[in-house]
């Protein structure tokens, strides 16, 4: 059983910028979700971009809350420590039905006052991008849009959620919301009862589910499925900027963009499902984001693929962004609609959700000891040798490589699984400090990855989970289970 | 034999401790990075050769690399005329080097390679960063296994999916059983391996599933890892989707047509907890990267000559990481190779690189059925050195002569009942009949 | 009468072998190109027999090493089964050298199951 006064549902990116937002203030916060880990669904499996806003549908809230992010992008990353790069981005025309269309994104860019896009010749944009199809016929610059790392993003403001007293129940679905007199007085979940004053439903892929137990269910939402490739970190052709595709009426199309941490990354697809467990990548779609991507970049090398994943955008019909009180039920706050720029619009939301609770009459005094720094774990791979030395003096764990394709030391395994909302699975190692991530996808580290997670989650190594309940890694102790924890 | 744990842990004495980058710095004459079976055999035949300090660096806390995680029989068979188990086979060469005084840094990984100094820098839990002086470097990493990303398998992401290696070592170095009921896909040696050492501890291997129309690995391995405990093998046959959310569930497998597409309609369903990969293996060369080698697209590895140096000059390189082999005895061999060159560049009896000799290079052109042949060039003259090469046929096929020819005269040739990808070949040219030219290899039939 | 085809495992060269016999009894060997792939054969024609290789746990001074074992000559095919339930329930204490017996006389098939590795090297 919990008492708290504010329940947030879903710790993808809204609902960990609306917590950390929150924990600004003399409030208490309860975050729940049903995975494992911090970072939701689509908000960790998606593009990574922060976009500038230009191409969102003019004068709607989308549109105001990617500006209003775009203004305090620069400072959260600085104060949280997330890696994040303004590379810009080019959006070539190949066609001359392309062509034809870049005065209406112009026009639509401006709309949204994104005044910087420009018009960039076949010249400038092989210039600033040699591998671009040298068919282009023109294009338009974006020089605002940018990368993160999109679960960095969220971990960062969880921790700093956390270190500002926020609490955090993972491995809790939400099974009920319980109403009396008007108003919210309890959120039921698999791990107890929550007894709060609001709950701020930001589950995403799942929040129609969510309003329908609070009464609140006037949509649906469906998965829109994006499957990607990541290319190796050596594959020969490189990009330097976001390389968008131009859009037509059904989707944004297939982008290609070197991530934050040096890959390259191709897609999304754009597939309409049912199904919100469906999770798999099909050779066909994937055919397509390569041939898409190709011409775009003719030379791209979807062979240096080292992970392919797919990640769910909430797609809520009827579309568009709803944030609300509920007018029934006081305390119900829903946001729906939040689709493919939800890392985009998480800030911009956080904001403007804690206003509306506080012209709602909500009591928020600010928390004059609220800290507003929080710093990442030491990178050893990208740390220059006198930080690699002085790493190492403080911790000699820091000498001890764990995972050989992205150099990631133990030290840095170990205080991922340590921070306040810590790993404890296989995945979230692999999203918090990239050990797995590389080109043997695991193969040399994962093994020892389950021994330390085991190690200093005191658990049995049967109990390591490769994300959530029921994803166990290993059958168990071969020789000698019973007789103590761990072979070796 | 007492000696040698004393070797095994023996410090490399740590620079200074302050924060500059080290001015002080061991030097040796060879220092081999990896500790498997390549190191092992170059560290203790450059000792033969008469190298003065010689280093084997390894990530692992033990000698041996690979070898020690492959428990099965099968190792030695030509090296040492009898059958050993893999950590037998390392037992005998950590003798072996540690009786030639090779020096040992364990628990070490080197994170990059500074060609023209010919510095490694290293970092451990024990002595922190580290710089390393080397007059030869040969470059013993191995190789790593192809995952799930390299050939594209639709589906599902969920636990339960492993390398056979990953598999191999969990099993067999840390105690842990990784799953009940096993999918293979890839009949590579590794994963016929894997499907008897699940099944003799209680696991049930369902089947091995392999693209090809043929064995990828060695026949002893199906015969004694499949046939023997009725295994089904479905040659043309590939898994098309995995299934699961959580753990993986099962997975479907389809025949294939010669394309090597799925044929619909020959789908099947095989639940299983388990799916483990044998695809492939490719050399391990980010090192060789940052020491900025020449490598060969076909085999992933560095361009070698005979005496196995790249073409950075005074780096070698053996084994896996040049060219994946099927038996431990042939890396072994070409081994010793790489570290008695290597020791003989270091006293500089061997002075120029592969690029400095770009004249007397011969060139090693793969012909009709050869898919890649090592050493990919042969410096000449080669004096009365006989220089062995090594090869693959690019398919299978029976009754055949393997023919070398130097600017189209034969050198070299010999009969083979058949030849398998799967299994590599090896011809001996008389060093007295190479001279300056081109030299070809074909398979022929008879 | 009977003929079984083998596929000779010697050496990498695989050769296909046909062996006609009846029961202990060996009447010809054909395919083979050594003599060691004719002595194979006929061993598998009458009992085929395998070197088990598996790990068995070792504690020594408060550490539990995984130590890989072999059995010291060929176990027959259809013991391997239960050598294995042996091997799996058998825990050994000690420092243990490479061809130390750690079961000795496993299932009465006369093999021994011996250390694989030197204890000092893991």
């Amino acid at each position: 059983m919990y008492h708290t006064d504010i329940v947030i549902v879903g710790a993808g990116a809204v609902g960990t910028a609306i917590a950390r937002e929150l924990s600004k203030y003399e409030v208490k916060v309860l975050v729940v979700d049903k995975r494992d880990d911090v970072g939701g669904d689509a908000s960790k499996s998606n593009s990574s971009i922060i976009c500038s806003g230009f191409d969102c549908p003019p004068d709607t809230l989308e549109s105001m809350l990617c500006l209003a992010q775009r203004s305090m992008i620069e400072q959260l990353v600085k104060e949280l420590d997330i890696p994040f790069r303004v590379c810009g981005a080019i959006m070539p025309a190949v066609t001359k039905e392309q062509y034809d269309l870049l005065p209406g994104i112009y026009r639509e860019a401006y709309r949204n006052h994104v005044y910087d896009v420009e018009y960039v010749s076949p010249k400038q944009i092989l210039e600033m991008e040699p591998e671009v199809n040298p068919d282009v016929l023109g294009g338009l610059y974006i020089p605002r849009d940018a990368v993160i790392d999109p679960f960095l993003f969220v971990v960062a403001q969880a921790e700093n959620a956390a270190c500002n007293g926020v609490e955090f129940l993972l491995n809790c679905q939400v099974t009920g919301i319980g109403r009396g007199n008007g108003k919210i007085e309890t959120v039921e979940t698999t791990r107890g009862t929550i007894y709060t004053k609001y709950v701020i439903n930001a589950a995403g892929l799942f929040c129609d589910d969510i309003a329908e137990m609070a009464g609140e269910r006037d949509f649906v939402v469906k998965p829109r499925k994006g499957q990607f490739f990541i290319l190796d970190k050596n594959t020969p052709c490189k990009i330097s900027h976001i390389i968008y595709p131009i859009p037509t009426p059904e989707t944004r199309g297939k982008l290609l963009l070197p991530t934050i941490h040096g890959n390259i990354l191709l897609g999304p697809t754009a597939e309409d499902l049912d199904d919100k467990e469906d999770h798999s990548v099909t050779a066909q779609e994937l055919e397509g984001v390569a041939r898409d991507c190709r011409r775009l970049v003719p030379n791209i090398r979807v062979q240096d693929a080292v992970t392919q994943y797919c990640g769910l955008r909430p797609n809520r019909i009827p579309a568009g962004f709803h944030i609300g009180l509920s007018e029934q039920t006081k305390g119900y706050l829903g946001i729906s609609g939040v689709r493919s720029t939800g890392i985009s619009t998480s800030l911009g939301i956080a904001k403007y959700v804690v206003n509306m609770l506080q012209e709602a009459g909500a009591n928020l005094p600010f928390k004059f000891d609220y800290v507003r720094t929080r710093k990442g774990i030491p990178c050893f791979r990208e740390a220059d040798m006198k930080t690699r030395m002085a790493l190492q003096k403080e911790n000699p764990l820091y000498g001890k490589v764990i995972c050989r394709c992205e150099t990631v030391t133990e030290a840095e395994i170990l205080e991922a699984i340590h921070r306040p909302v810590g790993a404890t699975t296989v995945d979230g190692i692999k999203r918090r400090v990239r050990a797995g991530m590389g080109r043997c996808q695991g193969g040399f580290c994962g093994p020892q990855v389950i021994e330390i997670l085991a190690r200093e989650l005191h658990i049995p190594v049967e109990e390591v989970n490769k994300n959530l309940e029921g994803s166990y890694m290993v059958e168990g102790l071969l020789r000698g289970a019973g007789t103590g924890k761990g072979g070796r | 034999m007492e000696g040698i744990a004393a070797y095994m842990e023996r410090p490399v004495s740590n620079t200074e401790s302050g924060t500059e980058e080290t001015e002080q710095k061991e030097v040796y004459d060879v220092v081999m990075i990896g500790a498997g079976p390549a190191g092992l055999a170059a560290a203790a035949a450059a000792k033969e050769e008469g190298a003065g300090r010689v280093l084997v660096i390894d990530r692992d806390s033990a000698g041996g690399g690979i070898l020690q995680q492959c428990i099965h029989p099968g190792f030695g068979l030509t090296y040492y005329r009898e059958e050993l188990t893999g950590p037998e086979y390392a037992g005998r060469f950590l003798t072996k080097a540690a009786d030639e005084q090779a020096e040992f840094l364990l628990n070490t990984m080197v994170l990059e390679i500074n060609p023209a100094k010919r510095t490694l820098l290293c970092s451990s839990q024990e002595h922190g960063m580290m710089q390393i002086q080397a007059k030869a470097i040969v470059l013993a990493m191995g190789c790593r296994e192809r995952t799930r990303a390299n050939i594209r398998i639709p589906g599902t992401r969920p636990s339960g999916i492993y390398t056979a290696g990953a598999a191999q070592r969990l099993i067999n170095r840390q105690n842990i059983m990784p799953g009940k009921k096993a999918v293979i896909l890839g009949s590579g040696d590794i994963g016929m391996i894997m499907a008897r050492r699940m099944t003799l501890e209680g696991a049930e291997v369902t089947a091995v599933v392999e693209i090809m129309d043929y064995l990828a690995g060695l026949t002893r391995n199906r015969v004694q890892c499949l046939d023997d405990f009725g295994i089904p093998l479905l040659l043309s046959h590939t898994v098309t989707k995995i299934v699961g959310n959580r753990r993986i569930e099962g997975v479907w497998v389809s025949q294939v047509d010669e394309k090597r597409e799925p044929i619909s309609g020959t789908e099947r369903y095989y639940p299983c907890d388990t799916l483990l990969l044998s695809v492939g293996l490719i050399p391990e060369n980010e090192l060789s990267r940052t020491a900025g080698v020449e490598t060969d697209p076909v085999t992933g590895g560095p361009v070698v000559d005979q005496h196995m140096q790249t073409s950075a000059e005074g780096i070698f390189a053996c084994g896996n990481v040049v060219h994946v082999n099927d038996l431990a005895d042939n890396v072994s061999l070409e081994s010793e190779r790489a570290g008695r060159a290597a020791a003989r560049y270091a006293a500089g009896k061997l002075c120029r690189g592969l690029r400095e000799r770009a004249d007397g290079q011969i060139p090693c052109i793969a012909g009709e059925n050869i898919r890649y042949i090592c050493p990919q060039r042969i410096a000449a003259p080669a004096g009365d050195e006989d220089v062995s090469v090594y090869f693959r046929v690019s398919r299978p096929d029976r009754d055949v002569r393997i023919i070398a020819r130097l600017n189209g005269e034969i050198i070299a040739s010999r009969r083979e009942m058949r030849v398998n990808p799967g299994e590599m070949l090896s011809l001996l040219l008389p060093g007295s009949r190479i001279a300056a030219g081109e030299l070809t290899i074909c398979v022929m039939k008879e | 009468m009977q003929e079984k085809r083998i596929t000779c495992i010697v050496c990498p060269r695989g050769c296909e072998i046909t062996v006609i016999g009846e029961g202990k009894e060996i009447h010809s060997i054909q395919g083979q190109q050594c003599r060691r792939g004719e002595d194979y054969a006929g061993e598998e024609f009458i009992c085929p027999s395998r070197i088990l290789t598996s790990t068995v746990l070792v504690h020594n001074e408060g550490r539990k090493i995984l130590m890989p074992v072999r059995s010291n000559r060929p176990i027959p095919r259809e013991q391997m089964r239960p050598c294995m339930e042996e091997i799996k329930k058998a825990q050994v204490q000690g420092e243990i050298h490479r061809y130390d017996v750690l079961i000795p006389n496993i299932c009465q098939t006369g093999a021994d199951m011996i250390a694989a590795a030197d204890m000092d090297w893991m």
